[in-house]
């Protein structure tokens, strides 16, 4: 089936379930606040529309969780409501869906999260600059780097800090090698979903040999903590580019494998091409970022929209989709992994050497061998792991591209040694705001494959 | 993260489209409308081509022991709700920062003009008690829908509670 075929016949059902088993939108009952001195309220007509076809099921979450209090009653014309997840393996963690079905076909859906919130950025106000690191690398599990980034770019930017080249460098190395290990878990995961055994083995396998790497470097698998405000934790390991250049050499080569398995396989591009397509028009009016922005043809891309490291001095190329189906995305994020690699041997051939932190004792440790021998050097040293630095009164915004999308902080300092207040613009939160509007008109079996491909992670999601 | 401009190139372009009072935070443009003209200057934004809504949070400025810097004019409140617009065309970020005062605590969604605002706007209202109003479901989406309280405000104290399971019996 060719994929305008495949499109039209998703959009035809969607037009004829719109207007059916609609709840009533009752405004008023919903927002209790004041009106008074705000701007008027207008449901302008494609307000309207946005409300009813963006395929938000808007119910309190407590509906329907009890199967005692529900009546089973289906009969023609008659809509059901049913729970996918909290606990489903293809919901990737804890995510309940509530989905409206009619028959086979999804009408509305309403993601339902939360099971994970352990209230990460209110913690963040409770530790300081120095240990903040370890709060946020724990909040998207599978790329740790990215968190850690983030955080201290806006942390340097509070500071007006700049950091030695070397210390850009790795960083830029250890975010991309965290892009591609992102991504193969990813296929690995979606490959499970779509029942792939073999690709969840290859993606799991591929995973180890970064994480492997990641040990050597910084000393964990996972939650890494090795980016730190000032520079990284530790230079690279001796030999670091053998180790480099021979995962690189074997992943390249088993993304052939990954082709041959999954991307010209019929069944898997049956059960991809043409499912769950978004619009670029759609997908920005539902700030979707990352993958699935560019999977539908927006080519937004932070490393090149506005470059931060070293971005702006190597060589790649922002990878768009065409249709923006599950396809597209599936594809766009294996010609991510290929550019990741093109960025990552740039980095091998052109490391600079120097320092890999700021030598600054206000931001950053001084050398371990300095504390034996200078009493100004245990002061700074005891000074910044009890008290930590206080970057002068202000705020920021500072946004990286983590593998799903636009990872923001927004940092407020009151001039104290704590954050006043951490916000993270969450990619996969926000992402997830677009799965009512792919699943809608869609089947219930292509739900797990859409979902799987706006690949969100749950502990990011919320924090 | 925006070198080329100068800022004095921005704020003239910034003044094209609002007269709201304009500053910037280490190079990043702010502006600090009223409340009530927060939805106007957000739609002109819109209008010229900020296509998307990149984050929206809120800051509770209780316990903040600098009084922050605002322009003549804008009233320091206790909340601050917090938008970031984005501009692919030209790549232009702008933060759009909003008093809200504690004694009545709603300002206008921007569900109309961006509608992936919802889940953020719904994020504000959970964890700091700000309605958005007209916003179309305006619930808890972090904690559970039975929960006491708004926790990122700055007067809930860190593990007060520690677990909070619906039918319990709390200590509140």
């Amino acid at each position: 089936m060719s994929d305008e075929k495949m499109t039209a016949s998703v959009v035809d059902n969607a037009a004829q379930h719109g207007s059916e088993g609609e709840v009533a939108f009752d405004l008023a009952a919903r927002t209790g606040g004041t009106t008074e001195g705000l701007a008027p309220l207008e449901l302008t007509p494609e307000v309207q529309q946005m409300i009813e076809e963006g395929g938000v099921l808007r119910l309190p979450e407590e509906n329907d969780l009890d199967p005692r209090q529900s009546e089973v009653r289906f009969g023609a014309g008659e809509t059901m409501i049913i729970n996918l997840g909290p606990q489903h393996p293809s919901t990737h963690g804890v995510l309940r869906i509530m989905l409206e079905l009619e028959g086979e076909t999804v009408l509305r859906s309403k993601p339902i999260i939360g099971y994970l919130h352990t209230g990460m950025e209110k913690t963040a106000e409770e530790l300081t600059y120095v240990q903040g690191t370890t709060n946020v690398t724990r909040m998207d599990y599978l790329s740790p780097i990215s968190n850690e980034l983030v955080f201290c770019l806006a942390v340097e930017r509070l500071l007006e800090v700049e950091i030695p080249p070397r210390a850009i460098w790795i960083r830029m190395l250890m975010a991309e090698l965290n892009r591609i290990c992102s991504h193969v878990t990813w296929a690995a995961t979606n490959g499970m979903d779509l029942a792939s055994t073999t690709m969840m083995i290859f993606g799991f396998r591929e995973r180890d040999l970064i994480l492997s790497f990641f040990e050597k470097t910084a000393g964990l698998r996972m939650n890494t903590n090795y980016i730190r405000p000032g520079g990284v934790a530790a230079d690279l390991p001796d030999g670091w580019e053998d180790d480099v250049e021979v995962m690189m050499d074997t992943i390249e080569s088993r993304l052939n494998d990954y082709d041959e398995l999954l991307t010209g396989q019929p069944i898997f591009r049956e059960r991809t091409e043409g499912v769950g397509v978004l619009g670029p028009d759609l997908a920005l009016a539902l700030s979707a970022t990352g993958p699935l922005l560019r999977a539908s043809g927006v080519a937004y891309d932070i490393r090149r929209a506005e470059p931060y490291l070293a971005y702006d001095e190597v060589d790649f190329d922002v990878i768009v989709g065409s249709v923006g189906d599950t396809f597209d995305r599936y594809a766009v994020r294996m010609n991510e992994i290929r550019e990741s690699i093109r960025i990552v041997r740039q980095v091998l051939e052109r490391m600079p050497s120097g320092d890999y932190r700021v030598q600054d004792a206000k931001v950053t440790p001084p050398p371990r061998g300095r504390i034996d021998e200078s009493m100004e050097a245990l002061i700074h040293h005891f000074k910044l792991y009890t008290r930590g630095f206080e970057p002068p009164e202000g705020e920021v915004y500072v946004a990286v591209e983590s593998p799903r999308g636009e990872l923001g902080c927004y940092l407020v300092s009151d001039g104290s040694n704590k954050p006043y207040r951490m916000h993270m613009r969450a990619p996969s939160f926000v992402n997830l705001q677009s799965v009512p509007a792919l699943l809608r008109g869609g089947l219930m079996a292509d739900a797990i494959a859409v979902l799987s491909s706006v690949d969100p992670v749950l502990g990011e999601v919320d924090r | 993260m925006i070198p080329d401009t100068s800022l004095a190139e921005r704020g003239l372009e910034i003044a094209l489209i609002t007269d709201a009072p304009l500053t910037f935070s280490r190079g990043q443009a702010v502006v600090h409308p009223s409340r009530e003209s927060y939805f106007d200057t957000v739609a002109k934004f819109k209008g010229a081509n900020y296509v998307t809504c990149s984050d929206l949070c809120a800051v509770d400025y209780l316990s903040a022991k600098t009084a922050r810097p605002l322009p003549e004019g804008v009233r320091p409140e206790r909340f601050e709700v917090v938008t970031s617009l984005l501009c692919l065309e030209k790549m232009r970020r702008i933060r759009i920062r909003v008093q809200v005062p504690e004694s009545d605590l709603t300002i206008a969604t921007l569900f109309s003009l961006y509608p992936g605002t919802e889940n953020m706007e719904r994020e504000v209202f959970d964890l700091f008690g700000i309605t958005f109003v007209g916003h179309p479901d305006m619930t808890r989406i972090l904690m559970p829908p039975d929960w006491e309280g708004h926790p990122l405000r700055k007067d809930y104290a860190v593990g007060r509670v520690p677990v909070q399971f619906r039918d319990a019996p709390g200590p509140r």
